[in-house]
C-alpha cells in the first residue's frame, strides 16, 4: 500500500519548459513570486496570469495536474478568503448578524485569493516539469557562490538527493516492519485518533534503528566509491546555459520590469 | 605474477559495549595473504569468522590494529593514498539497497568517477560502457526503486567499476538475492575474472566459491585453510569441522568413491561431474 506514492509530481514531458536549464526555471519561479507581490492592481494579475497560461500551453502539462496543485491548499484559500472578507475596515455592503462585509474587504480577498492560486500554479509549474534531481542540481549551482560566505551548498544538495534516494527503501522499510507487527497481532487500523497515533509507535522505533543502519551502510559504500565532499568534484550532467536559457533569462526580467512599470502606471486596487 | 594486495600479520580488534561492560573483540588475529594480479580467490568461513572485517580492512574502510595491508604497494593506512587505494580496491556490498546513491541508475554509476574528478565527457563514455559489461544499458534512466536485487546488485557492480578498479571485493554480493540474481551477480563475477580483474569474493556459498581459484578458509579471525578447490575440498573433515558444506557435486564425488567409481580428484562443478558420469563406462 506504502509503494504506490509516486516520488514528487514530475509529469514526463520534453516541451520547451521542460528542457530549460533547472536554474533558469528556480529562478523564474522566484521571480514570479516576488512579481506577485508587487502588483497591486487588477490589471497586473491579468498580465501574469496570462503570462502564467502561455507557460502552462507551452509546457503541455494537462490542466488537470495543474489544478491537482491546487486542491491541498483549498481550505487555506477558503479561510483567508472568509477572513478577509470579514475583517477588513471600510464600506458595509452586506451584513450577516454581527458580521460585516465591506467593499474593501471583498477586493482584498479577491484579491488575495488569485495572489495565492497563481503562487501555487507558479511553483507547481517548476516541480511538474523538472525532475527532483534536476531541481537539486540546479540548487546546489544557484548556491554555490554562497560557499565562500561558509555556506555548505554541495552537502545540502548531497542531503536533498539522498533523502529523495531513500524515500522509496525507507517506504518499503515502514512496509515491512508493519507486517512484522501485524503478523504478530498489531492492529493499526482501528481506533481513535489517539490510539491509532500510539500504535505506531512500535513502527517508528526500528523504522529509526533500520535508518541508522541505512545510513551507516550508505556511508560506508560512498567512502569506498571515493566520496570526499564537493571539492574536485566533476559531474555527469554538466550544466550549460544554452541560447534558449539566455534568451528566456532576458525575457524573465523584462518582464519583472514591465510588472513594476505597470504598478506605477496603474491606480492601485487595495 | 605480481602481487595487487599484500597482508601482512594482519590483526583487528573492536571493542563491544555491551551491559556487562565492554570486552574485546579479536576479529582477525594474525592473517598474512597475498593476493597476485588477475587471480580469483575465494574467502569463506562462518557468520562472525572474521571474514567480512577482513574485506573491509582491504580497502581502508577499516584500519588494522597491528600488522598492515598494502595495496598496489601503498600502505591503507597512509591517508595520503587512501583515495588510490579505495579507487584501485573498489568494493561491492552486501545490500544493494543500501549502496546506491542516486535515484537514477545512471547517475548513480557516475558517482564514482565524480568524486574522482574524471571529465564529464569521459564519465559518461565510462557509464555507458560499464553499464553495458553488466547488461543493465536498457535500464541506465530508471530508478533503481523498480529494479529486482539482482539488477540492483549489477547496477552496483556497475559502479565500482566506472572507477575503473584494478581488483574488487565482493563482500557476500549474494547473500540477499534470490536464486535468479545470485546467477546473475555470478556471472558478471566470473566474467570480469576472465577480463583481468583481480577478484576476491567473500562468500558463504560453497559453490560460488568453488568456481574460483582458490580459497581461504577463515575460522575465528585465522586462515584454517587455503588452497585451489580441489584442495579444499579433498580436506573433508576440515570443512565439517568448522562446519560447512561442501558442494553437491563433490559430495557426490565423495560417495561414488566409496562406491567404487574412480571420480578424479579436481572434480568439483556439477558440469564436470556431469560430463564424468556421461563418459564413465
Amino acid at each position: 500500500m506504502l509503494r504506490d506514492i509516486t516520488l514528487g509530481q514530475y509529469y514526463p514531458g520534453s516541451s520547451p519548459i521542460h528542457r530549460l536549464d533547472p536554474r533558469v526555471k528556480i529562478i523564474a519561479t522566484l521571480l514570479f513570486i516576488v512579481e506577485l507581490f508587487i502588483v497591486n492592481n487588477f490589471i497586473g494579475f491579468a498580465i501574469c496570469a496570462a503570462a502564467m497560461a502561455i507557460c502552462v500551453i507551452v509546457s503541455k502539462v494537462p490542466l488537470s495536474f495543474i489544478m491537482r496543485g491546487l486542491k491541498p491548499i483549498i481550505i487555506i484559500l477558503l479561510f483567508t478568503f472568509l477572513l478577509n472578507i470579514f475583517m477588513v475596515d471600510g464600506k458595509v455592503i452586506w451584513t450577516l448578524g454581527p458580521l460585516e462585509v465591506t467593499k474593501e474587504g471583498l477586493i482584498t480577498a479577491i484579491f488575495m485569493a488569485i495572489r495565492l492560486i497563481l503562487l501555487i500554479i507558479g511553483s507547481s509549474l517548476l516541480t511538474l516539469t523538472t525532475t527532483p534531481i534536476r531541481l537539486t542540481d540546479g540548487i546546489e549551482r544557484l548556491l554555490s557562490p554562497f560557499e565562500r560566505f561558509g555556506l555548505p551548498a554541495h552537502d545540502i544538495a548531497m542531503m536533498m538527493s539522498i533523502a529523495l534516494r531513500f524515500i522509496p527503501t525507507l517506504l518499503e522499510e515502514a512496509d515491512k516492519i508493519m507486517k512484522a507487527q501485524q503478523a504478530r497481532g498489531a492492529d493499526f487500523e482501528s481506533g481513535n485518533i489517539m490510539r491509532r497515533a500510539k500504535s505506531l509507535i512500535p513502527i517508528l522505533i526500528p523504522l529509526f534503528v533500520s535508518a541508522f543502519r541505512i545510513a551507516q551502510d550508505l556511508a560506508m559504500a560512498m567512502e569506498s566509491r571515493c566520496y570526499r565532499g564537493g571539492k574536485g568534484r566533476t559531474r555527469l550532467h554538466e550544466m550549460r546555459f544554452h541560447r534558449k536559457d539566455v534568451i528566456s533569462m532576458i525575457v524573465l526580467f523584462v518582464f519583472l520590469a514591465g510588472i513594476i512599470v505597470e504598478r506605477m502606471l496603474v491606480e492601485s486596487d487595495i | 605474477m605480481e602481487n595487487i594486495i599484500q597482508i601482512k600479520n594482519l590483526t583487528f580488534d573492536y571493542i563491544r559495549e555491551s551491559d556487562e561492560g565492554s570486552e574485546t573483540i579479536h576479529a582477525i588475529r594474525d592473517v598474512s595473504l597475498d593476493i597476485p594480479e588477475g587471480s580469483f580467490t575465494a574467502i569463506i568461513g562462518r557468520n562472525g569468522s572474521g571474514k567480512s572485517t577482513l574485506a573491509k580492512n582491504l580497502n581502508g574502510l577499516l584500519l588494522p590494529t597491528g600488522g598492515k595491508i598494502l595495496v598496489n604497494g601503498w600502505d591503507t593506512a597512509d591517508e595520503a593514498h587512501i583515495w588510490d587505494v579505495r579507487q584501485t580496491a573498489g568494493m561491492v556490498f552486501q545490500n544493494p539497497d543500501n549502496q546506491l546513491v542516486a535515484s537514477i541508475v545512471e547517475d548513480d554509476v557516475a558517482f564514482g568517477p565524480e568524486n574522482l574528478g574524471v571529465p564529464p565527457k569521459e564519465i559518461r563514455e565510462r557509464v555507458d560502457e560499464v553499464l553495458k559489461s553488466v547488461d543493465m544499458y536498457p535500464f541506465r534512466t530508471k530508478s533503481p526503486h523498480l529494479l529486482s536485487g539482482g539488477q540492483k546488485q549489477r547496477v552496483a557492480i556497475a559502479g565500482v567499476l566506472a572507477m575503473e578498479p584494478r581488483c574488487i571485493i565482493f563482500d557476500e554480493p549474494t547473500a540477499m538475492l534470490d536464486p535468479q540474481g545470485r546467477q546473475e551477480v555470478m556471472r558478471i563475477i566470473r566474467r570480469l575474472h576472465e577480463e583481468g580483474k583481480t577478484v576476491i569474493l567473500i562468500t558463504h556459498f560453497m559453490d560460488e566459491a568453488a568456481q574460483a581459484d582458490r580459497i581461504v578458509i577463515m575460522d575465528d579471525g585465522r586462515v584454517i585453510a587455503d588452497g585451489t578447490p580441489g584442495e579444499i575440498f579433498a580436506d573433508e573433515e576440515t570443512l565439517r569441522r568448522i562446519r560447512l558444506d561442501v558442494p553437491l557435486a563433490v559430495d557426490m564425488a565423495h560417495r561414488l568413491r566409496e562406491y567404487g567409481i574412480p571420480v578424479p580428484a579436481d572434480i568439483i562443478t556439477q558440469e564436470k561431474l556431469v560430463e564424468y558420469i556421461c563418459q564413465y563406462k
